[in-house]
C-alpha cells in the first residue's frame, strides 16, 4: 500500500476567508490525503516552520487578499533557508493571469484559479508527488 | 543514511527529527535503525498524555500549557493526533489551528499524526514519536488523543499523568460512573468551566471517586479551568507534577520504566506478528478466502484458525 500524500494547506496574512481553503481541504481529505489545516492568519514563518515540522510533501496556500507576491515569495525563500527547499508550494485564490506566471517563475509549483474543479486539484497533486517520489527513489 | 538521521536528530537536527518521524510512522525502511539508535540515546522525558471527547479542549489546553512551559524554559515535543477515514485512507489533522507558539521558537515541536487505523485513540506509532523527542531531547512530551469517546484508553499506558479534559455538558453522574475512560484519568481538568454545570460535574466526580478504592494512594484532582483564557492551567501543571511526585514515592522511577517498557515490547511485538502475518501468502489471498466465506464454502471462523495454522507452519512452529 502506498503511503499517504502528506499537505499542509494554509491560510497566510490577514485575509479572512478561510470557505475555500477548508473546502480544498476536505476535498484532499477525501482523495485519501493526510491534510494539515493551519487555521487563519498565518505568517509565511509559522507555514515554513509547520511544513518542516510535519515534513509534508507539499504546501498548499489560498490566498485572496492580494498580498500572494509577496507571501508565496517568502514561503519559498524560508523553505529553501530550512533546507526544505523540495516541498513543493502550491495555492490558489484571487490571482491575475500575470502574477501567476509571475509566481510560477520564482518557484511556486502550481496556481489553481477560482472556480477550478476539485478533481482537477486532486489529480494534479496526485501526479506530482508521484513524479516527486519517483524522482527521490532514484537518488 | 538513517543513521546518519539519528544522529542528527540527536544533535537537535529539526528537519532531520521530522524526517525521521515520517520513517517511523511509515514503519519505512530502516525506521527499526532509527528507532534503536534514538532509543539508546534518549532521556525519559514527563511524558502527559491529554484525552477527552471531540471539541473538549486539548488543543487549547495543550496550547496554555506550552506557554506556560516555555516559560519556564522546557522543551517541549508535541504529538496530535487526529482520526484517519475508515472509508478513504485520508484525514484532516486541525489541532494546530488552536496551537500557536511562535514560528522561531526552537523549544517546541509539534507533530500532528493521523490514527491509521488504530482504535485506542492514539496511532500504532505515537509511541515511537515520544522516543524521537526524547533523544532530541525534549524535556516533555504531550500527546494529545483524537476526540475520544469512553473506551480508548491506550493513551495511559504511553504517559506518565494523563489528564481527562472533561466539559461540563458531559453529562450526568451516571457517566462519571462508567468503566473506561473515566478509570485512566490522573488528573480531571474540567475544561470551560464558566458554563453552566462545571460545578455539578466536578461534585458528580468527586463523589465517584470516593466510591472507588483508591489502591494506588492517589485521588485524581478535579481542576475546574478554562484553557482558552488561560485560567486555572498553572494549577493543571503542578497537579500534574504532584502526580509525578506522588508516582516517584510509590514506585521506583526504574520499575515505571520497566512497566512502560514492557508495554512498548508487547506492542513491537504486536506489529510485527500482524505485518509479517498479512504480508505473507494469506495477505494476498485474503480475497479469495473472502470468496469462500461469502459463498458458505467456510465460515470466518475456520478460516481464521486455517490462516493461524499456516502461518504457524510458516515460521516452523506448526503444531
Amino acid at each position: 500500500m502506498s503511503r499517504p500524500i502528506r499537505i499542509l494547506v494554509a491560510k497566510a496574512g490577514l485575509d479572512g476567508h478561510d470557505r475555500g481553503a477548508k473546502v480544498v481541504a476536505a476535498g484532499l481529505r477525501d482523495a485519501g490525503m493526510e491534510v494539515i489545516y493551519t487555521g487563519l492568519h498565518q505568517t509565511p514563518e509559522q507555514i515554513a516552520e509547520a511544513a518542516v515540522q510535519e515534513d509534508v510533501e507539499v504546501v498548499g496556500i489560498s490566498s485572496l487578499a492580494g498580498a500572494h507576491m509577496t507571501l508565496f515569495t517568502r514561503v519559498l525563500e524560508l523553505l529553501k533557508e530550512a533546507g526544505a527547499g523540495h516541498i513543493m508550494v502550491v495555492g490558489g485564490g484571487i490571482i491575475s493571469e500575470d502574477d501567476i506566471v509571475g509566481l510560477e517563475k520564482r518557484g511556486v509549483a502550481k496556481l489553481f484559479g477560482p472556480g477550478t474543479e476539485l478533481p482537477v486539484i486532486v489529480d494534479w497533486i496526485v501526479k506530482a508527488v508521484d513524479a516527486q517520489r519517483a524522482e527521490a527513489a532514484k537518488e | 543514511m538513517t543513521y546518519d538521521l539519528a544522529e542528527k536528530l540527536v544533535n537537535g537536527d529539526r528537519l532531520a527529527l521530522a524526517k525521521a518521524i515520517t520513517l517511523v510512522e511509515n514503519r519505512a525502511h530502516g525506521h527499526e535503525d532509527i528507532l534503536e539508535e534514538c532509543f539508546r540515546n534518549r532521556k525519559p522525558a514527563v511524558r502527559i498524555g491529554l484525552t477527552g471527547a471531540p471539541g473538549s479542549g486539548k488543543s487549547t489546553l495543550v496550547n496554555a500549557m506550552i506557554k506556560l512551559l516555555r516559560a519556564e524554559g522546557k522543551t517541549i515535543g508535541v504529538v496530535a493526533v487526529d482520526p484517519t477515514s475508515p472509508f478513504t485512507g485520508g484525514a484532516l489533522l486541525g489541532d494546530r489551528v488552536r496551537i500557536t507558539t511562535s514560528e522561531s521558537d526552537e523549544g517546541v515541536f509539534i507533530r500532528s499524526m493521523a490514527s491509521r487505523g488504530a482504535v485506542g485513540g492514539i496511532a500504532e506509532a505515537t509511541d515511537d514519536v515520544a522516543v524521537l523527542f526524547e533523544a532530541s531531547g525534549k524535556e516533555y512530551v504531550l500527546i494529545e488523543t483524537v476526540g475520544v469517546g469512553q473506551a480508548e484508553v491506550d493513551v495511559a499506558a504511553s504517559a506518565d499523568t494523563t489528564v481527562l479534559v472533561l466539559t461540563p455538558e458531559a453529562g450526568d453522574s451516571v457517566q462519571t460512573l462508567k468503566a473506561g475512560l473515566m478509570e485512566v484519568a490522573d488528573v480531571f481538568a474540567i475544561n470551560k468551566s464558566d458554563r453552566p454545570g462545571a460545578e455539578r460535574m466536578a461534585l458528580d466526580i468527586r463523589s465517584m471517586l470516593e466510591m472507588r478504592a483508591s489502591e494506588k494512594g492517589w485521588t485524581p484532582p478535579i481542576i475546574c479551568m478554562s484553557a482558552i483564557r488561560g485560567e486555572k492551567v498553572d494549577e493543571l501543571i503542578d497537579e500534574i507534577a504532584k502526580h509525578r511526585e506522588h508516582l516517584a514515592s510509590c514506585t521506583s522511577a526504574a520499575d515505571r520504566e520497566r512497566t512502560y517498557l514492557v508495554v512498548k515490547l508487547k506492542r513491537a511485538v504486536e506489529r510485527m506478528l500482524k505485518n509479517d502475518l498479512w504480508r505473507g501468502p494469506d495477505g494476498s489471498a485474503l480475497e479469495k478466502i473472502a470468496d469462500d466465506i461469502a459463498d458458505g464454502t467456510t465460515t470466518p471462523y475456520a478460516a481464521a484458525r486455517q490462516i493461524l495454522d499456516r502461518y504457524r507452519a510458516r515460521s516452523g512452529q506448526g503444531e
